[in-house]
């Protein structure tokens, strides 16, 4: 296999270095709470920064395959699984802290605003789409689904994508710049893949 | 740390804005020697900080806890200074409020032009402590200092066709840097019925915690409708024109569906897009509920009697 530039134990320390570095954005958050850094709203802070760094992750994760193709360096698929996961770990936190700070156990309010506002309906769906695929990362889950049905399932993640991204289109009052740029960038990540499958067919 | 349950706090517990005032002078005194080298904070900052004097106790006030100086003045919506709510505190320093002028003009008898200083001198100031409810579900407890606006509104005179009153903000890009975003139509522009603009909460507010405004909360001058959501209340004014035809205000004009034209506080009739039964007081944790007209009905409620307010929100 062509791309494997370094020995398993640089590779090794690669993936615990990127493990860490995935954390540090959860560490920054947690210190500006304790140190009261957050603002005047802090809850609001965590939460919305929880959520900006889910679709970070998600986009990160979605960009591996392009990443990989278009370099050549085929050992970031095997990164993949982690930065996945990460995107499920920061999506239970923003929902935890939705839960638990902003509405605090509510669930009457919070299972009102799941079904009445749009944005959380999809932010909802995005997290219960992400859920089966985080349960299905292991190699032994790969195997039992066999792998054609697993990549199906998994296929998902571009459901997810838009979700996440309407979520944050349709939670912001008035300026979507923010917005926005995620909607560029997703629409980026997927676009190559149409491309790639419209050329693929094509040569057929 | 943030995370804990408000305590209950007596009445006589809370600090008084005299105590609280004498606090600000001493951290201001302190700054002041420790940035005596660094000019350029101390700049955006000479803005505020002028003592109001001789301002007197004003009516409605209320015993709730104050938001802090810090909270107030760092935590705003002033879309012309950027669109996070830590922009305007960042990027306001390039307003200048002084000289200012406000123009109150259209359907009075007595039209002009009225300089900031004459403006404050034309009533007493008093101190107002209101409450703050933003249509985004957070709330505040501000002491404003200023004046009835109605103060104002009898000097000039409106004639009797005059039914709205219509607010105009600064519009300009020189001095104010997220006006090169298209995201209102500038200029900032409100409005209330002569009624509501008339009524004794109506204030005309030159000041907050006993020193005038700061840039990033509207300064020098600015009307605070303390049972409508925050929008209603424009800041930095530059006209106030009495007209006959309900006016258009900026967010209006941006959603209708969204934003009213009266944006009363209303529990009862909630955002297209989320609720607004409760808010969070900045500096609690748990939400509070939100009261009919933000806890003004008793003044307020018998203007809209014939109102129906889930069709005029």
């Amino acid at each position: 296999m062509s791309g494997y530039l370094m020995s398993p134990r640089q590779f090794s320390a690669l993936k615990t270095g990127l493990f860490l570095l995935c954390l540090v954005p959860l560490a920054n958050l947690v210190y500006g709470l304790l140190s009261d850094t957050l603002g005047a709203n802090p809850i609001e802070a965590l939460t919305r920064g929880l959520g900006d760094w889910t679709l970070r992750f998600l986009l990160i994760t979605l960009a591996v395959t392009p990443l990989r193709r278009l370099s050549g360096l085929n050992w970031l698929l095997k990164l993949r699984r982690m930065l996945g996961l990460f995107t499920f770990f920061y999506a239970l936190l923003h929902f935890a802290s939705y839960v638990w700070l902003d509405q605090f156990f509510d669930w009457a309010a919070i299972w009102k605003d799941i079904v009445k506002r749009p944005f959380i309906t999809v932010g909802f769906a995005s997290l219960l789409l992400l859920t089966p695929l985080a349960a299905t990362s292991t190699n032994a889950m790969i195997k039992r689904l066999g792998g054609r049905r697993w990549q199906l399932l998994h296929r998902a993640v571009y459901a997810i994508g838009l979700f996440a991204v309407l979520h944050y289109w349709w939670m912001v009052k008035k300026d979507i710049t923010q917005p926005a740029i995620y909607a560029v960038l997703l629409t980026l990540l997927l676009g190559l893949r149409v491309y790639w499958m419209l050329r693929r067919a094509g040569a057929r | 740390m943030l995370i804990q349950r408000p305590t209950d706090i007596l009445p006589s517990e809370i600090t008084s804005p005299e105590i609280y005032r004498g606090r600000r002078d001493f951290m201001r005194t302190a700054g002041s020697l420790a940035l005596a080298g660094s000019l350029g904070l101390q700049a955006a900052d000479a803005a505020a900080g002028v003592k109001l004097a001789g301002t007197r106790p004003g009516p409605y006030g209320t015993s709730e806890e104050l938001t802090s100086y810090k909270d107030v003045t760092t935590y705003n919506n002033f879309y012309e200074f950027g669109t996070d709510k830590a922009d305007p505190a960042v990027n306001a320093g390039s307003l200048n409020p002084r000289p200012w002028t406000v123009q109150v003009d259209g359907l009075v008898k007595r039209p002009g032009q009225y300089d900031i200083d004459a403006l404050l001198k034309l009533a007493s100031l008093e101190d107002r402590i209101y409450r703050m409810r933003c249509v985004e579900g957070w709330s505040m407890v501000i002491p404003w200092v200023g004046y009835p606006l109605n103060e104002l509104i009898r000097r000039v005179e409106p004639l009797g066709s005059a039914k709205y009153v219509e607010f105009t903000t600064l519009n300009d890009r020189a001095q104010m840097p997220g006006l090169r975003s298209p995201v209102l139509d500038w200029p900032y522009t409100e409005g209330l019925r002569l009624d509501e603009a008339q009524h004794p909460l109506t204030l005309l507010a030159v000041g907050l915690y006993g020193e005038t405004l700061p840039n990033q909360n509207g300064a020098p001058v600015r009307i605070v409708v303390p049972w409508k959501y925050g929008f209603k209340s424009a800041k930095s004014i530059v006209r106030i024109r009495f007209v006959e035809h309900r006016p258009v205000s900026s967010w209006e004009k941006a959603a209708p569906r969204e934003y009213g034209f009266y944006s009363n506080v209303n529990p009862e009739v909630d955002h297209p897009r989320w609720s607004q039964a409760r808010e969070r007081r900045i500096g609690e944790f748990r939400k509070r509920a939100t009261l009919m007209f933000n806890g003004y009905g008793e003044q307020v409620a018998r203007m809209y009697t014939n109102l129906d307010m889930r069709r005029y929100y």
